[in-house]
């Protein structure tokens, strides 16, 4: 609802009293255990900017920075962004000239896929959460178990069916398919997850809004869709993020053109005979993480609404 | 013609009967208040008029068109509700134009109403706040505002005080009563509130469990109530029922026992067509004259518990046998706990009612 909040408050630079009100000694608690969280994706980033023959080097190297001469020389390495080059074209075989490695047709097949799936389950699913939400059918428990039932089940059983199903009506390997399927494992958190927002509503607000003369349409768009903008986004950022990693469906159901990054990282790396190019592979991961990091950065002030909503009265 | 009629509407909600053969009219620029017990079916009526529930069976007619049928945003009337129900997502000024988008007016004639009703009820200085950063007051008066922007059919208020503090009731009541004044629309409030009824309505329409008991004049209802019912919920104090043996009525006076005591009482003369047999007598706590003698016309109750109210002192009596009768007299008049009460009951403020609840008047 505030408006005018600078991109440094975003990123948790807020002009708060937060270390006066907590104590120095709880903020750097909190500062610890949020590092730690933090160490794993660091240690990626920092992967990626080595120089290839420090990547298993022991003792590790920590950091691109000596920190003014706080951290001893063998553990510092000189940044390099090398391997973010090798991620789109590099040499293939000894001596030859750099080739395409298709990781940009790759991540536009996981930007597309992922999107166009999350948007979809997401306008489909909060139609039918609002509709679940609002009109009281016999059965509605029975079937919002139903769709439940879908996330029941861990993927690799659902599997074997779904590849003979794809193969039989072509599906495989399609753009159509994998979003199409990603659509539907999306739908049941959608709905799910919209159903509670919408729940919450008093549905006086919309009451007052037919008498005012909306039509139903109107009803739900202008007046109960801005009420669960935070919801929208919530779910978008977390439907968003397991359909960016999935890796099952996408190395069994996408074909050489659809492929996705997390299945061509998996062959980037078990391909070339030469071993594992971890500062390769973390090259990939870093920039894997960008698309969702930056969607959630953007979202987060509704995210935090989101996540919390229903736990605190209004 | 803004008028409202309602013709024997029933709504069932599955086997439970909410609302049962309600019948009720309201003409222009009358304010009728439906009055009852929580869950008496008094809302329930209100969103069938409204179109927000489909009743069951019977007719509604508003402004003369029969709209049983017709979903809200076909009715053309204005509702404020009990929560208000502003759109949360809009600033005052949105909210207040929300019901004239679909007018097809001009942006600046819309602005223009809205300023209009803006300065009627003092919102002009919130316009651009959201609903979430204004106080309760302001949240019902703009409740009130988005109601009369437009030109509706009927004006419907759902227990539009409930949830205001003592004093801004007060003054939102004679708000909305010198705003509605000027507006000449047929209007419905739901109340629980005697109070709201009693000041606010024309005709107050009384309900209990889905059926209307009486409608009338705030005067009729409360001086001429038609059952048990009425007279109790009507009046505060609550009004003394009594039940009682009727034996007989000669010269303006009924023959009555009630425990272990003969009294003669002036009541109505209807009286003298009932049999005798049991009667249940109705006197206002403030009907009572303290005498000084024990007579033939006099209960007698002894004081048990004394409560001043200011300009006046409420007395819990006892009789004899252990019946409780409340009676209210003036400041000035000194009562002391113990003391015997020979009171008699002033005739126009006692109520006999026969063995069926209702009243048996002329």
């Amino acid at each position: 609802m505030e408006s005018g909040i600078s991109i440094w408050e975003r990123m948790g630079f807020r002009r708060s009293t937060g270390v006066v009100e907590a104590g120095w000694g709880r903020t750097l608690v909190v500062a610890g255990v949020s590092f730690i969280y933090f160490l794993p994706v660091l240690f990626i980033i920092f992967t990626a900017v080595k120089p290839q023959e420090l990547a298993l080097s022991v003792p590790p190297t920590l950091s691109p920075t000596s920190l003014f001469g706080l951290i001893p020389d063998q553990f510092v390495f000189t940044p390099t962004l090398e391997n973010f080059s090798s991620v789109f074209s590099r040499v293939m075989t000894a001596g030859g000239q750099p080739e395409a490695t298709g990781f940009d047709r790759f991540f536009f097949n996981s930007v597309v896929i992922a999107s166009v799936s999350v948007l979809l389950a997401l306008v489909i699913g909060t139609l039918a959460a609002y509709g679940f939400s609002r009109f009281a059918l016999k059965g509605n428990d029975t079937y919002l178990f139903i769709i439940l039932t879908t996330r029941m089940l861990p993927a690799i059983v659902v599997i074997i069916p779904v590849i003979l199903m794809f193969r039989a009506v072509g599906l495989s390997g399609s753009y159509l398919g994998i979003i199409m399927l990603y659509t539907a494992f999306n739908l049941a958190f959608t709905i799910w997850m919209m159903k509670s927002f919408f729940d919450e509503l008093s549905p006086d607000v919309e009451d007052a809004a037919r008498i005012d003369g909306s039509s139903e349409l109107k009803v739900f768009c202008k007046i109960c869709l801005p009420q669960v903008i935070a919801g929208l986004a919530a779910t978008f950022v977390f439907g968003l993020i397991l359909t960016w990693n999935e890796f099952l469906f996408a190395l069994l159901l996408t074909g050489p053109d659809t492929r996705t990054v997390p299945v061509a990282m998996n062959q980037a790396v078990a391909s070339g005979g030469r071993g594992t190019d971890w500062t390769l592979l973390a090259a990939i991961e870093t920039l894997f993480l960008i698309p969702v990091f930056l969607v959630t950065f953007f979202l987060q002030e509704h995210l935090l609404r989101g996540v919390t909503f229903g736990t605190v009265r209004k | 013609m803004s008028t409202i009629e309602i013709r024997k509407i029933t709504k069932k909600f599955g086997q439970f009967v909410a609302v049962r053969d309600a019948d009720l009219s309201v003409a222009a620029g009358e304010v009728v208040c439906l009055l009852g017990p929580s869950g008496c079916g008094k809302t329930t009526t209100l969103r069938m008029i409204a179109g927000l529930e489909r009743a069951t069976a019977g007719e509604i007619v508003i402004a003369g068109q029969r709209m049983n049928d017709l979903p809200p945003e076909k009715r053309n009337i204005a509702m404020v509700f009990q929560f208000y129900a502003l759109y949360p997502a809009l600033t005052v000024g949105g909210n207040i134009a929300m019901p004239l988008h679909h007018e097809g007016i001009g942006k600046a004639e819309i602005a223009a109403r809205v300023n209009k009703v803006a300065d009627i009820l003092h919102l002009r200085d919130v316009l651009d706040r959201l609903p979430g950063q204004v106080s309760e007051g302001e949240k019902q008066r703009i409740a009130v505002a988005r109601a009369i922007v437009r030109d509706p059919n009927c004006f419907l208020f759902d227990e539009p005080l409930s949830r205001l503090d003592v004093e801004l009731r007060h003054s939102m009541r004679g708000q909305i009563k010198a705003v509605l004044s000027n507006l000449s629309k047929a209007t419905v409030i739901v109340t629980h509130d005697q109070l709201e009824a009693l000041t606010m309505a024309d005709r107050i329409a009384i309900m209990r469990d889905g059926s209307i008991e009486q409608v009338g004049s705030p005067h009729d209802v409360f001086a001429k109530p038609m059952n048990i019912f009425v007279a109790s919920f009507i009046g505060t104090p609550q009004m003394n029922l009594i039940e009682a043996q009727f034996k007989s009525y000669s010269d303006g006076k009924a023959k009555v026992v009630f425990d272990e005591q003969d009294v003669n009482l002036s009541v109505d003369p209807a009286v003298a067509n009932l049999r005798p047999g049991k009667v249940t007598v109705g006197v206002r706590p403030r009907a009572f004259t303290v005498v000084s003698k024990d007579t033939r016309d006099t209960i007698e109750a002894m004081a048990e518990l004394i409560e001043p109210m200011g300009a006046e002192t409420l007395i819990h009596a006892r009789t004899k046998t252990g019946g409780d009768i409340r009676v209210v007299v003036p400041r000035e008049k000194k009562v002391r706990t113990g003391e015997a009460l020979h009171l008699i009951p002033d005739r126009a403020q006692t109520h006999v009612f026969a063995a069926d609840g209702k009243a048996v008047r002329a």
